[in-house]
């Protein structure tokens, strides 16, 4: 199909408006953030001047919020053990995401989106009230403020996210398979394991990515439902940036965090790939 | 033997629920649930034996999937009956009252609150699917490098981060910009439309361009062919066909913009407040069966866009499944 020029400028006025804003309000404040992580806090709070308005004041560029990351063990403590919290509140999504999604996947069709259709609902009401459910929830049985609560919530909160990835790669299976494995002496386990399982596995790691990476960035939840030893990330970047008011840190924590949710992309791309065959 | 088991095991999910209104029984009634649990399991085995079917058997799928459904149901379910309930402790049935409901409805904090996310809702749902089907649009057409990493990141990245940097962006850059024309910004209902619009573009230009994908390319060579002119083509086939879907969209931005607490709460500044933002002081402050029904009508809320969304595009919510 052969493109003109006009087309082509007829396409970019399309994506303009779109690119425009997006570059305005999510690029543009992206990078001011990276640069403010650089700074210093100001006297109230905010950022430092970037040039010295008066003598002696801390002014300009400084790696000295990046320093103070690595040299106080504390923060990276909170950053390990949040990667945990994630770990496991991805685990126990995995494991009661799977027989949902494989029961629906093999349902027939007219149940099956009744059946996902019940899943998302709960998902639709809003997030604090979720959360609020299971401080009612967990009160009579004085489990509130305890790191089992802010567990039960985060994997309340995020198990449509393993669900529904893990349904739609199981939809795609051919039944034939099984009985292929049945056939060649395979038994149930087995037909499972090696064959279901195996094939399963880029949903597996696309949930998983899309429950573990918000994961790290909730502060609600450790708020509610836990207690001061539940902080995660999300948490000392509120802190820091509404509590201590003491951006540039802030900002250094969210670049982190930034860092580390690039790195887990890149890690579940990978893995989707090589352990993958067809998505 | 197994449509029995799960028989049991639905009852003994109720008794589990039951148990939260039994008051001082209530160990007594979580013990009978969990026997009965036990007992749906047993007979869920021996039933599973007799039908040897391909895969997992089936029961173990139905009885783990019973659990998952109980899970996301019960705890709802509680914040629903204890909005009736004619008690300020969320312990114990006492009786029935809508007592909460009458003293939401004067609460004048929680109207302006609800206007409030009405409104933004409304014009950033609005601005994010023009926005959003432009780019879904163009994405399609051409393949671009810059624009779907701008549209998907803040769709996949944590919440707060976005929260923050627009915060630094509108009080650093924003604030002191406007200033030296003689504007006095302060964050409030505008900011927090422009971060609402900026995470749920994304998601319109998802749904649309998925729709896009779904249609034959002949279609549009057609119209061409037949001297169908750019805007033409657009307007007599184009929109037609994608607009499911930016239907779809623009009711999935409205109900993030409805819901949205996370960038909310780093956007709107000391003076606005939105339903999350109440809901959020309130469990946080002293939490009151009003918090139940306040929950309970916006899920009723929810619950009525979900229905309006499947009359309106029967397809779009598979779409987004």
């Amino acid at each position: 199909m052969a493109r003109t020029n006009t087309e082509r400028a007829r396409q970019s006025l399309v994506a303009a408006p779109p690119l425009v804003f997006l570059v305005v309000f999510f690029l543009a404040p992206a990078i001011i953030m990276a640069l403010a992580s650089l700074r210093y806090p100001g006297e109230f709070g905010a950022l430092a001047p970037l040039v010295a308005t008066k003598p002696g004041e801390e002014a300009g560029l400084t790696a000295e919020n990046y320093r103070l990351f690595f040299s106080d063990s504390i923060y990276l403590e909170i950053f390990v053990k949040s990667f945990g919290i994630a770990a496991l509140t991805t685990l126990l999504c995995l494991a009661g995401a799977y027989p949902l999604a494989l029961l629906m996947a093999r349902s027939a069709k007219r149940r099956r989106d009744l059946m996902v259709l019940l899943c998302v609902l709960p998902f639709a009401s809003n997030f604090l009230v979720r959360v609020y459910a299971w401080m009612i929830m967990l009160g009579p049985f004085e489990l509130l403020f305890t790191p089992i609560a802010v567990i039960c919530a985060l994997v309340y909160v995020h198990l449509p996210f393993m669900v529904l990835p893990l349904y739609t790669n199981l939809e795609r299976h051919d039944p034939l398979l099984l009985d292929a494995a049945q056939d060649l002496g395979a038994n149930a386990w087995q037909c499972f394991w090696r064959v279901t399982f195996r094939l399963s596995l880029p949903g597996v790691f696309a949930g998983s990515a899309l429950v573990f990476i918000p994961v790290l960035g909730v502060f609600a939840i450790p708020e509610i439902l836990g207690g001061i030893g539940d902080w995660l990330v999300g948490n000392m970047i509120k802190e820091a940036f509404l509590g201590v008011r003491d951006w540039p840190f802030g900002s250094m924590l969210s670049i982190m965090l930034t860092l580390c949710v690039l790195a887990i992309a890149w890690v579940t791309a990978r893995l989707a790939r090589l352990g993958g065959g067809r998505a | 033997m197994r449509r029995f088991a799960l028989g049991v095991e639905i009852v003994a999910m109720l008794v589990v629920f039951a148990s939260f209104f039994a008051g001082e029984a209530r160990h007594a009634v979580i013990g009978i649930g969990v026997a009965l649990l036990g007992a749906a399991a047993l007979g869920g085995v021996s039933g599973a034996k007799s039908g040897g079917q391909r895969g997992v058997p089936g029961f173990w799928l139905w009885y783990a999937s019973i659990a998952v459904y109980a899970f996301l149901y019960i705890p709802l379910a509680i914040v629903v009956v204890f909005s009736f309930n004619d008690s300020k402790l969320n312990a114990e049935w006492v009786g029935f009252t809508l007592a909460w409901y009458e003293r939401l409805l004067a609460d004048e904090g929680m109207l302006i609150a609800a206007a409030n996310s009405l409104f933004i809702a409304f014009v950033a749902s609005a601005v994010a699917t023009s926005l959003g089907t432009l780019a879904g649009i163009a994405m399609h057409a051409r393949r671009l490098r810059l624009l779907p990493v701008l549209v998907f990141a803040p769709v996949a990245m944590p919440e707060i981060l976005l929260g923050v940097s627009l915060l630094i962006f509108f009080l650093n850059a924003v604030q002191p910009a406007l200033g030296m024309v003689g504007v006095d910004f302060q964050l409030g209902l505008a900011s927090v439309i422009i971060a609402h619009v900026s995470f749920s573009i994304g998601f319109v230009a998802i749904i649309v361009r998925a729709r896009l994908a779904g249609t034959d390319e002949a279609i549009f060579e057609a119209a061409r062919d037949l001297g169908a002119t750019p805007w033409q083509a657009f307007r007599l086939v184009t929109f037609p066909l994608i607009l499911p879907g930016i239907v779809a969209g623009a009711l999935m931005a409205f109900t993030l913009s409805l819901d949205d607490f996370v960038i909310t709460f780093f956007t709107a500044g000391v003076g606005t407040r939105t339903l999350p933002l109440e809901i959020y002081t309130m469990i946080k402050v002293a939490v009151t069966p009003e918090v139940n029904a306040v929950s309970t009508l916006l899920m009723l809320i929810t619950l009525a866009t979900i229905v309006i969304a499947s009359r309106i595009a029967p397809d779009a919510l598979r779409s987004q499944a």
